[in-house]
């Protein structure tokens, strides 16, 4: 199993939560990977009313999948942490994102993210999201916890 | 104590509390995240400022130590003087 396909099989995440289909990339440094919104997704019936758009909260959450667990599943490989779904905690500490193109059901988005810091467990990153015109869909800074449960606190 | 380390943390730490917590409750005894209400993320961040302020580097470890406002004092004068010797 190569190393992408390692942290894709380790995400723990799974419908209708999971919002990464592939990565291109991926290094300590910088991600990059895409993802497809479903037109059958359970937030396009009430986001908007008769009016599917994908939610911001959804396209900062295929972001922060993408931009940071993937990337911190990385460093697990890297060092060789055993990594497995129960044994992994991760929590979102904070997000600030501009958006400025909709997307809707059935596009195709890539997020890219870099790396601004990864200390004492804390994972922070710039991240971006192009749609399939390659014209930035939103970009902001997200932050989050994440850490093996094996190596103590 | 020294006074001069204490104001510097207390400038850092000032950034990062909740709303709801006074500058004032700020104390030597202060639990930062029991107490002060402070996250485990905001915790690395007051970590990687009082690096850069006070020019230092913490371990893994230091953070685990570092309960209350007196143990970052104590981290911080130990880095100090690790520095000088």
């Amino acid at each position: 199993m190569n190393t992408t396909e390692k942290i894709l099989q380790n995400l723990p995440y799974e419908e209708p939560f999971l919002f990464v289909d592939g990565l291109q990339e991926v290094s300590e440094e910088r991600v990059e990977g895409f993802y497809t919104f479903k037109s059958d997704s359970y937030f396009y019936k009430g986001h908007f009313k008769g009016n599917p758009v994908t939610p911001g909260v959804i396209l900062t959450e295929c972001c922060a999948q993408i931009g940071l667990v993937c990337m911190g599943l990385y460093t697990f490989t890297l060092s060789d942490t055993l990594i497995n779904k129960n044994q992994i905690g991760i929590g979102l500490s904070s997000s600030e994102m501009e958006f400025y193109t909709p997307v809707y059901p059935d596009e195709k988005v890539r997020v890219v993210s870099e790396k601004i810091y990864y200390r004492f467990h804390k994972l922070k990153c710039n991240v971006k999201m192009y749609n399939s015109k390659n014209e930035l869909v939103c970009k902001g800074t997200i932050a989050g916890m994440i850490k093996s449960l094996d190596d103590g606190r | 104590m020294n006074k001069e380390h204490y104001d510097k943390l207390k400038e850092i730490v000032k950034v990062y509390l909740p709303e709801d917590v006074s500058v004032e409750a700020i104390t030597e005894e202060s639990n930062f995240t029991q107490e002060l209400n402070i996250n485990s993320a905001n915790l690395v961040d007051i970590i990687l400022d009082v690096e850069d302020e006070f020019d230092i580097m913490l371990e893994n470890d230091d953070m685990n130590e570092m309960q209350t406002v007196k143990d970052a004092l104590k981290i911080i004068e130990q880095k100090l003087q690790e520095k000088e010797n």
